[in-house]
Parts: structure tokens; C-alpha cells; sequence
């Protein structure tokens, strides 16, 4: 039996983030390539942080993922290049996190936008509000700030760019 | 370590720690080693934090640094058991090597001390960190360079964050002032040593592996002394140069450090979660 890397990548969309359970790794960027050579499929990530400690469990879902479709040579390999962004995240995924309450990241795009968009309003995911005010940088996980909304009053992470 | 000390463990067969130490080795092996250390110990200083900080917002922010430093670490580590190719992975060498063994700047192992002393101690190195991985991202070795770039995204908002600590606390009370500024006293002349090269450094710059170290330091002291300035502290004029780390020669500080740090799996090898 031999299968193509794009039926790979379909069924690693099981996968989910462990902090983020509504994104799969593939919609996370973190999936950067499948190789398959015969029998054996190779899954390059790279880290959204390098001390992030949910990358060693969505390799192990990952390995448990392709065991579950029957590859019994699966090896999950990370590759630092190019380094992780939040603009490899789609449109899609990021809806999907707004729904689940976590305002998704905005787009860093040309580097010489950076200073522009820095000044664009975090929006309240909960109420669409632009009044949000950071509370800390650092929030529950690597990857997400605290923020407040002055509208609606709630609390929420930020998934920052990077 | 004493002198005496030192010479006693390389006469019992540890790791050498002459000034041509890793040289006759293997230096890649040595140089990610040192570039692995200093993360592994600035980590587990800034971990012990946790549950210590301030403001819970601080508490958080360097439990995040932490494991950033951790992070990187465990990848140059690994990337050093590959090179060394004797079976030694990321866990074998934080765990399994003594204090002589390990290559870490003097600085990242001095005790964390008080709120200021953290952050004066984390400014300076992250200045330093952002300039010297800004030129490993073009390194020749390409594993490293990725690395490099990778971390280089987290040095980038590491010095924004320590850098912004150093001026309120400077700029900020009489009392925080005091404090911070008896912390650069003391710190200043361990920044000494980043900028040190030895047969290590010379022999990965001329493979175009590693960088200039010596050339970092004027950037390195443009940057940190407008820091310093806008954050109303003096400046300390102390001549002394600190060495010792890149060869095995630490202060008192690491071998406590690291009897913290290691007794777990050396305590129970192998173990498993």
C-alpha cells in the first residue's frame, strides 16, 4: 500500500493543538512537509516556540495518528527552517479561534508593515469591541498574551504574532 | 572551582580545562555546548521564579522566558550530542555532566537574587543575545542557523521586555533605584565576558560557523548604555575582566544549581513519565 503525502496531510487534520483544540497542526503551520518513501512516512514540524511543551505531544499524536491509518515506519522530524510564523495561519483556522474566544493574530506580513500594524486594536472576540486594553505580554501559554475588553469586560488571550 | 580543584579533576580524567580546551577535540561540539549552556543555566535561574515573582504577570512572563531558554537549549544540546556522535542526546548532557563539564558564561549561573539583580542580569545578556544571534542566523551550518533564527524571534521580545524592567526600575523609586544600580556594580564586570574568544571561537569563525565574538562588544555597549541612561543609572567604571565559564571554571553557585537540577534523573535513571 502506498499513500501520497496530501492524503497524509488530510488525515493529520485529526490533530489537534493541544492548547488550541480547535486548530489542527496542519492549519497551525506547524506541518511543514510529509515525505513518503514506500512504506515510510516522515512528518517534518517545526515549533511555534522552541520551548513550547505541546510539541512533544502533537508528535506523539501525530506518530498515533498515522498508526491509526496502518503506517507502522512513521517518524516525526523537526526542522527549525524557515522559523514559525502566525501568518502561516489560514483565514479559516483563524475564525476558528476567534470562535473559540482566543482573538487570533494579526497579520505581520511585509516587515516594513510592522510598524503599522503594530497599532491596529487587538478585537474582543467575545463582543467585537476595539476598546481592549493588554494586560501582560506573557499569558497562559507561549503563544498567547492577556487582554481585557473595556466593552464587555471579559478577559481573553491573544494569540500573538510572531 | 579553586585552581588546585580544577587541576585535580582534569588529573582524575575530566574534562580538560586548559586554555586549548576542546580545541584538540571536537570545537563544534564545544562551541554548541557553550551556546547550550548558557541558555540550559539562564533558564533554570529564571524558573525559580515560579511561584517567587512580584506581580503575577511578572511571575508568568519569566516562567515564559524560562522555557524559552529551556527550549533552545534542548535543540543546541541535541544538535551537540549528534555532533559528538557518541550516543549522547539533549537529556544526557544537561543531566549527566558536572559542573566542571559545563561551558556556561559566569553570569547566567550567579544566583537570581532580588527582582532588580534578575533583570539587570537578563538585560545584559539578552542585548548581547539579540546581536550574536543575528550573525548566527547566518551561519554556515545550517541546523545552527535555523536554530539561530528561531530563537532570535524570542531574544527580540526578551530584551524589549527586560529593557523596559531595567528603565522603571532605574527610573523608579529611590528604593528601586538602589537596588538596580548595586546590581550593574556587580554585574558589569561578568559582561566581560561574552566578548571573550579563544581557540574555540577562532577556529568556528574561520569555518564560518561561529561568530566574531570581540566585535559584538561596541554595538553590545551602545545599545546597554542608552538603556542605562535613560534608566538614570550610572554607568560603572570597573576595569575587571570575569573568565572561567567556556572552560569548566565555575563559581561555587553552578554545582548547587545543578545538584537541584540533576538529582531527579540521576536519582532515578531512565525514568519515565
Amino acid at each position: 500500500m502506498a499513500w501520497t503525502p496530501a492524503e497524509v496531510r488530510g488525515w493529520l487534520d485529526a490533530v489537534k493543538d493541544p492548547e488550541v483544540p480547535v486548530v489542527s497542526v496542519v492549519e497551525l503551520g506547524v506541518v511543514r512537509n510529509v515525505l513518503v518513501d514506500g512504506e515510510a512516512v516522515t512528518v517534518e514540524i517545526t515549533p511555534t516556540y522552541t520551548g513550547c511543551p505541546a510539541m512533544k505531544v502533537m508528535e506523539d499524536e501525530i506518530l498515533a495518528c498515522l498508526a491509526g491509518h496502518g503506517v507502522t515506519n512513521a517518524r516525526v522530524q523537526t526542522v527549525f527552517r524557515e522559523a514559525w510564523t502566525t501568518d502561516w495561519m489560514s483565514d479559516e483556522a483563524r475564525e476558528k479561534l476567534r470562535a473559540y474566544g482566543i482573538a487570533p493574530p494579526q497579520h505581520l506580513g511585509d516587515p516594513g508593515l510592522v510598524t503599522l500594524r503594530r497599532h491596529a486594536p487587538v478585537v474582543c472576540p467575545r463582543c467585537g469591541s476595539h476598546q481592549t486594553l493588554r494586560q501582560s505580554e506573557f499569558g497562559s501559554t507561549a503563544c498567547k498574551a492577556l487582554y481585557t475588553c473595556r466593552e464587555c469586560r471579559e478577559p481573553f488571550d491573544y494569540f500573538k504574532a510572531i | 572551582m579553586t585552581e588546585a580543584r580544577a587541576q585535580a579533576a582534569t588529573a582524575a580524567g575530566v574534562a580538560p580545562s586548559g586554555p586549548t580546551a576542546g580545541v584538540a577535540g571536537n570545537p563544534l561540539f564545544e562551541y554548541l555546548c557553550r551556546l547550550g549552556d548558557d541558555r540550559l543555566v539562564l533558564g533554570h535561574r529564571l524558573s525559580e521564579w515560579a511561584g517567587h515573582a512580584p506581580i503575577l504577570e511578572e511571575d508568568i512572563a519569566l516562567s515564559n522566558f524560562a522555557l524559552d531558554f529551556v527550549g533552545q537549549a534542548a535543540a543546541l544540546l541535541k544538535l551537540a550530542g549528534e555532533v559528538e556522535g557518541k550516543g549522547r542526546d539533549e537529556d544526557a548532557l544537561a543531566y549527566h555532566r558536572d559542573e566542571n563539564e559545563f561551558r556556561n558564561l559566569l553570569l547566567v549561573e550567579l544566583p537570581k537574587g532580588d527582582f532588580a539583580f534578575t533583570m539587570v542580569r537578563q538585560y545584559l545578556f539578552d542585548a548581547f543575545d539579540v546581536l550574536a544571534l543575528e550573525r548566527l542566523v547566518k551561519s554556515k551550518h545550517e541546523v545552527l542557523a535555523g536554530i539561530a533564527a528561531k530563537a532570535l524571534k524570542e531574544a527580540k521580545y526578551h530584551v524589549r521586555h527586560s529593557g523596559e524592567w531595567v528603565v522603571r526600575l532605574g527610573d523608579g523609586t529611590e528604593e528601586s533605584h538602589r537596588r538596580t544600580q548595586a546590581a550593574l556594580d556587580e554585574l558589569w564586570s561578568y559582561a566581560s565576558e561574552f566578548f571573550l574568544a579563544d581557540g574555540v571561537d577562532t577556529a568556528m569563525v574561520a569555518q564560518g560557523i561561529g561568530l566574531d565574538l570581540p566585535s559584538l562588544k561596541a554595538p553590545w555597549e551602545i545599545t546597554v548604555r542608552e538603556t542605562l541612561t535613560r534608566a538614570t543609572l550610572t554607568v560603572p567604571n570597573d576595569p575587571r575582566v570575569v573568565r572561567g565559564g567556556r572552560l569548566g571554571r565555575h563559581s561555587e553557585h553552578l554545582g548547587h544549581m545543578l545538584a537541584e537540577m540533576q538529582i531527579l534523573p540521576r536519582s532515578h535513571p531512565g525514568a519515565q513519565w
